[in-house]
């Protein structure tokens, strides 16, 4: 991987929250690349700042220390425009589908807002045609959906919808935090199988962040694991997985069942 | 939003507030274009009971209390509407500001709300009233409004911090949203029926502000509110004369107006409220 070209590089990241005795450290002097078309997942129990460093990643978040490159160049975030100009490049899908909607307005105006987004000028036909073929891409009907509201869809759909969206807008990194944990596990790995298709098409970068070892193990080609705000161990997912070092490694993936005694034959 | 103004007409409680509301309104607005009398026009001997002419009888000026009232009720009723778009729009532009943009912004907010709930308005309210020359009710409406407003800036400010959280807020801002345009659109609909709720029930209490401090004598001039009927009836003594005609008539429409306010409050509240909603 490390011959493609860099494209993310983070260097001593980190957050705190709050002050004095009320002081937390949510990420703690993280360092890492992400290579363009690689897809890294971010393993690590809940609480261990995986969402918090992809917040940061996004410019959701301002960083409390260290720093973002992106694309060689430090990023800036300063202006409307700067950000606007970023966000092209870098898009999220959300854990939770069911708040990733504002529940007020039509599932077309999400559509709408990504063609807005590029600055593209389309007439009524085209939008009509991009909006169906993000729907379509992602196993959706644009005709029977454009009319309705969020709350009339299943959590699968709404998940579904929020891949078109990336697929319309056609992002260089996507960063997908926990996009399947809300899903029941036959929307699972359709959308797994979605976001692969995505990266394969648009040799797009995709952060994958979980807390399913057995998950990362299967779509990522770089794992890291976070503990307690620090990258405790990263590399290759075969190697992280097969031959793990850090104990904290080695509990997370004893804590999976499913992929003890398949990948006890390795090693 | 057209939805659940539908829903809202099924509320029994809602309806029977508006209704009574609006009949109120009608009765006022309608009343002095049938009969019209200067209502400061002395007519009768001082305290004359109700009777078929008089239906609720005369002041201590001989002045036709019913028509009095209705005059009062329309003040009453365009002050308190007043002192609640004051009261609401301040709270809202600083409810939303402290807790959108957060930090150190929404502590200084926060302390500034704080400050104004641990003040007695009532007691501002007087102060300002009494440093004021020329009062009129435009300026009493005000003056109550930008003594009200901490209640829905601390309740704004607790429901945009949480909403500010949420993944269609962020979703909006990595659409590339301005920040106007995501408060407009992402937050303000998610907090609307509140504002609502807040506005119906400032103006209930801004009613009841310009009753209490009209009643002291320190409202608004050249006017005739409810609570300036009543500073009436008190300071001519009508408890004295007997004349429960010239106090109670005008101390029940404040009930009555009050109430339906309330009522209509309550009939959104048991809608918009997930947590009683049945």
């Amino acid at each position: 991987m490390s011959n493609r070209e860099l494209l993310i590089r983070g260097k001593d990241l980190t957050k705190v929250f709050g002050y004095g005795t009320q002081k937390t450290t949510a990420v703690d002097a993280v360092d890492f690349d992400f290579h363009k078309g690689e897809i890294i997942s971010l393993v690590g129990e809940s609480g261990s700042g995986k969402t918090t460093l992809a917040k940061m990643m996004m410019g959701l978040l301002k960083e409390s220390g260290g720093s973002i490159e992106y694309k060689g160049k430090p990023r800036r975030l300063k202006s409307h425009s700067d950000r606007k100009r970023y966000w092209k490049d870098i898009q999220a899908i959300f854990q939770d589908p069911f708040s990733s909607f504002n529940l007020f307005y039509r599932v077309e105006k999400l559509l709408m807002d990504c063609i807005k987004l590029q600055g593209l000028k389309l007439s009524k036909e085209e939008q009509y045609l991009k909006m169906k073929e993000a729907c379509s891409f992602v196993n959706l009907k644009f005709e029977e959906l454009h009319n309705k509201y969020p709350f009339e869809l299943s959590g699968g759909q709404m998940q579904r919808l929020m891949i078109a969206r990336i697929f319309m807008l056609h992002p260089k990194v996507l960063i997908a935090d926990e996009p399947t944990s809300m899903v029941d596990a036959c929307s699972r790995s359709t959308i797994l199988d979605m976001l692969l298709k995505l990266r394969d098409e648009n040799e797009m970068t995709i952060i994958f962040i979980t807390h399913d070892v057995g998950l990362a193990y299967y779509v990522s080609d770089t794992i890291y694991i976070m503990e307690k705000g620090k990258i405790v161990e990263s590399g290759p997912a075969e190697e992280i997985i097969l031959n793990p070092q850090h104990s904290y490694t080695r509990q997370l993936i004893s804590d999976v069942p499913k992929i003890h005694s398949a990948w006890d034959l390795g090693s | 939003m057209k939805n659940s103004f539908v829903i809202l007409l099924k509320s029994p409680k809602f309806m029977i507030g508006a209704i009574l509301f609006l009949l109120m309104l009608a009765l006022v607005l309608i009343y002095p274009q049938i009969n019209r009398k200067d209502p400061l026009e002395m007519m009768a001997l001082a305290f004359q009971p109700p009777d078929a002419n008089l239906w609720l009888g005369s002041d201590n000026f001989g002045r036709d209390l019913f028509l009095e009232l209705m005059y009062g009720i329309q003040t009453s009723i365009r002050v308190g509407l007043i002192a609640g778009v004051f009261a609401t729009v301040i709270g809202l532009i600083i409810g939303l500001a402290s807790g959108y943009i957060g930090g150190m912004v929404d502590n200084i907010l926060t302390a500034i709300t704080n400050i104004f709930i641990v003040i007695p308005s009532f007691v501002i309210l007087i102060l300002i009233s009494v440093s004021i020359n020329s009062r009129s009710s435009l300026v009493t409406a005000i003056i109550i409004g930008i003594t009200s407003w901490p209640w829905t800036a601390r309740a704004v400010r607790a429901q945009t911090t949480s909403l500010r959280g949420r993944d269609h807020v962020h979703i909006a801002k990595i659409s590339g949203h301005s920040t106007p345009k995501i408060i407009v659109f992402e937050i303000l609909p998610y907090i609307a029926s509140y504002v609502v709720m807040a506005f119906v029930l400032q103006t209930a209490s801004g009613i009841l502000s310009e009753a209490s401090i009209s009643m002291l004598g320190l409202g608004p001039y050249n006017t005739i509110s409810l609570g300036i009927i009543m500073n009436w009836a008190l300071v001519f003594e009508a408890p004295v004369a007997g004349a429960w005609w010239a106090f109670i008539p005008a101390a029940l429409s404040i009930a009555l107006i009050t109430f339906s306010l309330y009522m209509m409050n309550t009939g959104m509240d048991e809608i918009f409220n997930p947590k009683i909603r049945s």
